[in-house]
């Protein structure tokens, strides 16, 4: 079967979920390889969690360039191995990074990209992949139709399902090449001990409705109770009320997860943007006129101060 | 030395309008009022604000699209950019970002430049990949998604908030920067950059100028193909309650314990 | 058929690029804070802020003295923006116009140079004081006086109703220099709030724009120098009403921009609210409200237009079409305010919603820079 080359994007030596969302996409287009770069001694680990959800070879390779230098060094990698394994795709997390680094490989590849892809199937001309674009009101069906299809896919965008496979690791000796800038120094981001934001099944965000940055107490305290992660809208990003990696909406995060609670979110199409892929979506508003409300499974108007502690309350009860 | 500075700017439909597809599933153009892409707003600004740092500097900016895109020009100009190049032909319509990487990148060569700078991505297509598509072709360094940004002693340095870390990058010029929205609030135009802006130099270029074969760019040379379009179906709006009774939270909550969330 | 180059009856190109660099200043920067502005009744600071940052708060002031240079319908484009999202904030614009006009318009050059400089800067603000508790429509009854003391004019009495006052650094001030003759007895001066003997009365307790202070001015043996006076002696009748001629246009501004702002509410507004089953948009009676509102208001923009096409040229019926102007855009603002809260019924009523402050700050309009009234016998006199 083809030879789908999956990026396994690792942080502190686990396998971040995306990537096993990415794995258990690409077994149903092909026979999927994982890619470890940079892991160093946790390399074995990954490869291990790699095999575990479908990967029949782990191609391993090391070395400083991968934190010293940014993205090109990935993009040799990537390239050497999908050239010299003839690969038949490469799969790639949507991430900013993911992003650029599928970006320059399909370039060198000479081949298409496709990004943000949220669904992935088989197609008679090669993996098809959908689209949601304009704020998520249209959804788009495309294919690559030049040289090996390199796409990239949002989280959340398969529930990762176990599939064990040999996972032969092959270690492979990266040409390193190109005018990369340097990482002069990385700062790892402090943990919140909530799920990340991309990734997480279940999101509660706050917007203007919430009024102060203290008002975000009872939007985490629900969010704790859910094990979700917390959102903000740019008017409560710009209001310096909650930090900007936690915007959901065009500038920001894209999410699409099972459940998203927007809480005091008037739900403006910038907004909208970000989360309108969601499962399922409930919100929490004073305004009974506020746009949320078309979009919402379940709306309660009322003040999210009053809602959202009783909510919590009665979770913690069950 | 004049440090020349190029900005890559879109236009593009407002994202308020009601933005849908054209017949050949091609974005439409003629059905929503365009605009320069907000989040080149951020990259002309920060080319402004380098080149107001800079003992001289001169700051270009190139877009590739249709003719309406010199309203994009126009307004960067109005906010305070020296000139513009407009590559404007027809066979460029339907390009993907590999055509029009392709396009900005040599436009950038003829051009002339120090310093590549760019939004995150643009408002529409929202792939955030051309500014790294620019550094492979023009083999230059990538130093982007940067929140903040500054050029010093033929290095540019900026920092990079991704979603696991902050990064502080370096790279000699000339490089190609891509800013963020958090790199610092856009101009507004004001009406002296208004008047001032009709009198700037705007180079028009088409496909010869560039020496690019329209067989690389537009539909046809487009390395993706769109199968289908269909407008998401819209959202129905499921039960809403009023918490006049004061029990919001708990109707939500067994709305919630019945979808088997909690 | 026909031609999109034909030029007549629209503006240009760089007016609507103006607009809308404006609409985007004003909707990010000034409309927040426009509900809390007029319910504290405090100086909208943040508009000054915004609009200084981007050279907007005095765009006509021309580029030889570092101002933007822009002409007077671009100048309205401005105020009409800022007032559609708040009222108040749009008095910076207009007052810093109206306050300064007069040195443009007579004052000598060192005059212009001195005041005009940090007017464009944004370091000063400038108000115009010509009323007093007893002349009003009558400016001509003025009893503030100014008396020669060799190389300074002493000045002693009371301005009423004046516009940021206390905030503006300087005011043009008329007063009486000789009494047997009347309005050619009146000059104008430059006073400056930092004059001794200078002092504001306790702020206005308004209906309406509630963010822009008016208070009394008070001249105590205020001595400034002779240079400070606004062209000759005894001019300064002439030059008050020379300079209202123009900047009755930019009230008529004013005027389209809060009526504007409550049409664009209200109709966003009937589309979203829905009874009997459907947005009440779709009711003919709400229509029609809506198509009279938006006709009178775009007749409004016609003529004020026009009128600031005639400030510009100075044309011989500026005095007509100025009066006009003011008069028929004020009346339509008030109607149109009016309409709009009618339209969101008990909701327009309440605070929460911005068009009863538009309401209340539409009503200022037919009454100051002359009453609607004196405007009509400007007309009346000076029909075309």
């Amino acid at each position: 079967m083809a030879e789908i080359l999956v990026l396994v994007d690792h942080a502190d030596g686990a396998v971040r979920k995306p990537a096993l969302e990415l794995l258990t996409l690409a077994r149903r287009i092909g026979t999927p390889s994982a890619v470890v770069l940079g892991a160093g001694e946790a390399a074995a680990s990954v490869a291990a969690t790699a095999a575990e959800y479908g990967a029949a070879t782990v191609y391993v390779a090391d070395g400083a360039e991968f934190s010293e230098r940014l993205v090109v060094p990935k993009v040799d990698a990537l390239t050497q191995i999908a050239k010299e394994k003839e690969v038949a795709a490469v799969l790639v997390t949507s991430s900013g990074e993911g992003k650029e680094i599928a970006a320059r490989v399909a370039l060198r590849l000479g081949s298409g990209l496709l990004t943000d892809a949220v669904e992935l199937e088989a197609g008679d001309e090669g993996p098809v992949a959908t689209q949601s674009v304009f704020a998520a009101s249209y959804q788009v069906k495309s294919r690559v139709s030049r040289g090996v299809p390199v796409i990239t896919v949002k989280p959340n965008s398969a529930a990762p399902e176990a599939a064990p496979a040999a996972g032969t690791v092959e270690d492979v000796a990266v040409a390193f090449t190109g005018n990369a800038a340097k990482v002069v120094s990385r700062t790892a981001r402090v943990s919140t001990g909530r799920p990340e934001l991309t990734e997480s099944a279940i999101v509660v965000s706050g917007g203007r409705g919430v009024g102060a940055a203290e008002g975000f107490g009872v939007v985490e305290k629900l969010a704790d109770s859910l094990g979700a992660a917390v959102g903000a809208s740019r008017a409560a990003v710009d209001a310096g009320w909650y930090p900007h990696a936690n915007q959901v909406g065009q500038t920001g995060k894209q999410v699409s997860p099972q459940l998203y609670v927007a809480a005091g979110i008037s739900g403006a199409i910038q907004h909208r943007a970000g989360m309108q892929t969601s499962k399922t979506i409930v919100a929490v508003n004073k305004d009974p006129e506020a746009p949320i409300f078309d979009l919402v499974d379940y709306g309660v108007v009322g003040d999210l101060f009053e809602v959202l502690p009783q909510l919590t309350e009665e979770i913690g009860a069950r | 030395m004049t440090l020349r500075i190029a900005v890559c700017v879109k236009y593009v439909p407002d994202a308020t309008g009601d933005r849908g597809f054209a017949d050949d599933l091609t974005v439409d153009r003629d059905e929503v009022d365009g605009l320069l892409s907000e989040l080149d707003e951020y990259a002309v600004e920060q080319a402004l604000r380098i080149s107001e740092e800079a003992d001289e500097a001169e700051v270009t900016v190139v877009t590739v699209g249709p003719d309406d895109a010199k309203d994009a020009l126009r307004k960067a100009l109005s906010m305070g950019a020296d000139k513009a190049v407009h590559v404007n032909d027809e066979s460029i319509h339907g390009s993907d970002v590999m055509g029009t990487s392709a396009i900005l990148a040599k436009a950038l060569e003829k051009t002339g430049f120090d310093l590549v700078v760019c939004g995150m991505a643009s408002t529409d297509g929202t792939m955030g990949v051309l500014p790294a598509l620019l550094a492979e072709r023009l083999n230059l360094p990538q130093v982007t998604l940067l929140s903040e940004v500054s050029v010093e002693d033929g290095l540019v340095k900026g920092r990079r908030d991704g979603d696991a870390a902050t990064e502080l990058l370096e790279a000699p010029l000339p490089a190609v920067v891509s800013v963020t929205d958090q790199s610092g609030e856009a101009r507004y135009p004001s009406f002296k950059g208004i008047m001032a802006a009709k009198k700037k130099p705007v180079e028009e270029l088409e496909l010869d100028d560039l020496e690019i074969d329209e067989d690389e760019v537009g539909l046809t040379g487009s390395w993706t193909l769109v199968e289908s379009a269909a407008a998401r179906p819209a959202r129905t709006q499921g039960t809403i309650v009023t918490n006049e009774d004061g029990d919001g939270g708990k109707q939500l909550a067994a709305f919630l314990a019945a979808q088997k969330f909690i | 058929m026909g031609s999109k180059d034909f030029d007549l009856y629209r503006t240009a190109e760089e007016h609507e690029m103006l607009r809308e660099s404006v609409r985007a200043l004003a909707e990010a920067k000034i409309a927040p804070f426009a509900a809390a502005v007029d319910e504290e009744g405090r100086f909208p600071q943040e508009a000054l802020d915004a609009l200084v940052a981007n050279d907007l708060h005095a765009v006509h002031v021309p580029e030889s003295y570092g101002g933007a240079g822009a002409d007077a319908l671009a100048t309205v484009i401005v105020i009409e923006e800022v007032a559609r999202v708040c009222g108040s904030s749009s008095l910076i614009p207009a007052v810093n116009k109206l306050g300064s006009l007069p040195v443009i318009l007579s004052g000598s050059e060192e005059l212009k140079a001195k005041y005009l400089a940090p007017l464009a800067a944004g370091e000063a603000m400038f108000s115009y004081a010509l009323s007093e508790p007893d002349a009003g429509s009558d400016a001509a009854g003025m009893k503030t006086r100014a008396v020669r003391d060799g190389d300074f004019w002493v000045l002693n009495g009371v301005k009423r109703w004046i516009t940021n006052a206390g905030v503006s650094e300087y005011y043009t001030v008329m007063a009486v220099t000789d009494p047997e003759k009347r309005s050619k007895g009146i000059s104008a001066f430059v006073v400056e709030k930092s004059d001794e003997g200078v002092s504001f009365g306790a702020p206005e307790k308004k209906l309406g724009i509630k963010g822009s202070p008016t208070r009394e001015v008070y001249f105590d043996n205020v001595r400034i120098p002779a240079d400070r006076m606004i062209g000759a002696e005894g001019t300064g009748f002439a030059t008050a009403m020379k300079t209202l001629d123009h900047t009755r246009i930019t009230i008529a501004a004013q005027a389209l921009g809060i009526a504007q702002g409550a049409l664009d509410y209200a109709k966003g507004y009937v589309k979203e609210r829905k009874q009997f089953g459907k947005p009440i948009a779709d009711f003919q009676g709400v229509q029609f409200m809506l198509a009279d509102m938006a006709m009178k208001l775009e007749a409004a923009r016609q003529l004020t237009y026009a009128a600031a096409a005639k400030s510009e040229r100075v044309d011989g019926d500026l005095t007509f079409f100025g009066a006009a102007a003011k008069c028929f855009a004020s009346d339509v603002a008030m109607e149109v305010t009016i309409d709009a809260v009618q339209l969101l019924g008990g909701y327009g009523y309440t605070r929460d919603y911005p068009v009863e402050r538009m309401m209340r700050d539409a009503k200022i309009t037919q009454i100051y820079e002359g009453t609607n009234q004196v405007q009509r016998i400007v007309m009346a006199r000076n029909l075309p």
